[in-house]
């Protein structure tokens, strides 16, 4: 599931109303001012003046912890990063003014491809403008009409908008339920094409598929294999390659869909596969074709933390080691979280209902700590979240620090004690 | 199954999901009337797709609004 917050990831219908084309939007706009009115930071207005390092910044004028940026890795204020950027900017300029496949392809987006190549030792790598873009273009090329997509329902707001933007017949099916997902299977026709898309994290809650089962059953009824690594790029696997690493699975696979948006610490998307056509994807995708390509600056910084992610190990060991430790104390203090026992670098606290969770997040704020507000109806089963993501670049202290501000905001909100009350009596 | 079998079992299946006891008609909307929304609409499709194993892809749930056109695509589908 997306990152949005005011919105759900599957496309809805809005019914026109009078004349006025912005009719559509009082709900939600009735919606923003009662949260407004509470006296409240607005959530989702927050500047960042200054921005120190990959964990600290200053937003709205207090010096700031940033625990939801997606930042996994740090690489956003890499030396040998920066400096491979200044050097793309001063000899190739400032952008490209162009589609890929026209006057858009400098040697860096090639050398990107190349390092994307190794980095999960795949045949094929396509360098797209964001991640959104790649999925986009990815599911709505080469699912067509007449053929099936099979996806969680949970998906990415950009696995949903390419299902809309194709002619694919679409079946979702229940949050990482491997038998829902094979009931599905077994009731298409035998013959026609079938593309299922899982992710590797979802981001809401920070849970894991088991891709393991998943891609057993997809590959036992004929179908193609898609998987969004966003969230996992760079930190779970052995190379950094994602859960289908972790769980095996990678050759299986036929397709990963990623960002540089997040541990890569820049912006832009890519697919890398092994399948033999996929070079035809250029000339046919038309979130490829009819966008300009990324700045030389970005590919350079791209490419070069790819290549340093490869080597990422002991980061990797780090931002475990602070995902668990962020987990245990949240949880030892009795907040209720997504996941039982961390799974990925995101640890989401479920807050009771949205004013409390608006509350929590913005005693957070005035702690000094950034988390994401996630909220109906972007969440699952219409929870209000406080997701935190964690960054190999939070040291020891930050993490006890940040613990300490959890537990002060929990109290001054009341949450620690409600919750507790709850679960004693549940 | 004839069209008057599957709309007995299809009451009997959207029971546990009409929590207000609206009376089914065949005009019934779901998101209007029902106030259905997605996380429900997605058990209550499950719940369907099972029963008559059939699959109802999400294209074909946007013609769906009342209750009587999930008759009519459920009695196609089933056969």
């Amino acid at each position: 599931m997306t990152e949005g917050i005011s919105q759900p990831d599957q496309p809805e219908t809005l019914e026109g109303g009078s004349k006025d084309l912005f009719s559509k939007f009082d709900d939600i706009i009735q919606m923003r001012e009662g949260l407004l009115a509470s006296g409240i930071e607005d959530p989702f207005n927050l500047v960042m003046e200054k921005v120190l390092s990959p964990t600290r910044a200053i937003c709205n004028g207090r010096d700031t912890i940033l625990l939801g940026t997606y930042n996994y890795m740090g690489m956003t204020f890499d030396p040998d990063v920066i400096d491979a950027g200044k050097q793309a900017l001063a000899d190739f300029g400032t952008g490209t003014t162009g589609s890929r496949v026209l006057n858009g392809t400098y040697q860096g987006h090639r050398e990107c491809e190349e390092a994307l190549k190794e980095f999960y030792a795949m045949d094929h790598a396509m360098v797209f403008s964001t991640g959104y873009l790649a999925n986009l273009g990815i599911i709505s090329t080469i699912a067509g009409k007449g053929d099936y997509i099979i996806l969680d329902i949970d998906s990415h707001a950009s696995i949903w908008d390419g299902c809309a933007m194709g002619n694919a017949e679409v079946v979702p099916f229940k949050h990482n339920d491997v038998e829902a997902m094979e009931k599905r299977l077994r009731r298409l026709p035998e013959d026609a094409g079938k593309l299922v898309i899982l992710e590797g994290v979802y981001s809401m809650l920070g849970d894991v598929a088991p891709l393991k089962e998943m891609v057993a059953v997809a590959k036992k009824y004929g179908a193609m294999v898609l998987v969004d690594e966003a969230h996992s790029m760079g930190f779970i696997g052995e190379n950094g390659r994602g859960v289908v690493e972790d769980a095996g699975v990678i050759d299986d696979v036929d397709f990963i869909i990623g960002t540089f948006s997040k541990s890569v610490g820049t912006v832009g998307g890519f697919c890398v596969s092994n399948h033999p056509k996929f070079e035809i994807l250029r000339l046919v995708c038309r979130p490829y074709v009819f966008t300009a390509s990324l700045p030389p600056s970005v590919v350079a910084t791209a490419e070069t933390s790819i290549r340093k992610l490869m080597h990422g190990h002991n980061k990797r060991a780090h931002l475990w080691e602070n995902s668990k430790r962020l987990h245990k104390g949240l949880t030892q203090m009795g907040f209720e979280l997504g996941t039982k026992e961390p799974q990925s670098a995101i640890v989401a606290v479920i807050m009771p209902d949205l004013e409390k969770g608006a509350m929590m997040w913005e005693a957070l704020l005035k702690e000094g700590l950034y988390v994401n507000l996630a909220r109906p109806p972007a969440t699952p089963a219409n929870m209000t979240l406080l997701r935190c993501s964690l960054c190999a670049e939070h040291s020891d202290e930050e993490v006890g620090t940040i613990l300490g501000m959890f537990e002060r905001a929990g109290k001054a909100t009341g949450i620690l004690g409600q919750t507790s009350d709850q679960s004693e009596g549940s | 199954m004839d069209r008057a079998e599957v709309d007995s079992k299809i009451r009997t299946l959207i029971e546990p999901f009409n929590k207000k006891g609206v009376e089914l008609k065949d005009e019934t909307t779901f998101a209007g009337d029902l106030e259905f929304d997605s996380l429900t609409v997605m058990d209550f499709v499950a719940e369907i797709e099972d029963e008559f194993d059939i699959i109802i892809t999400m294209n074909q749930q946007a013609d769906i609004e009342n209750y009587g056109q999930l008759v009519d695509a459920v009695n196609k589908l089933q056969d």
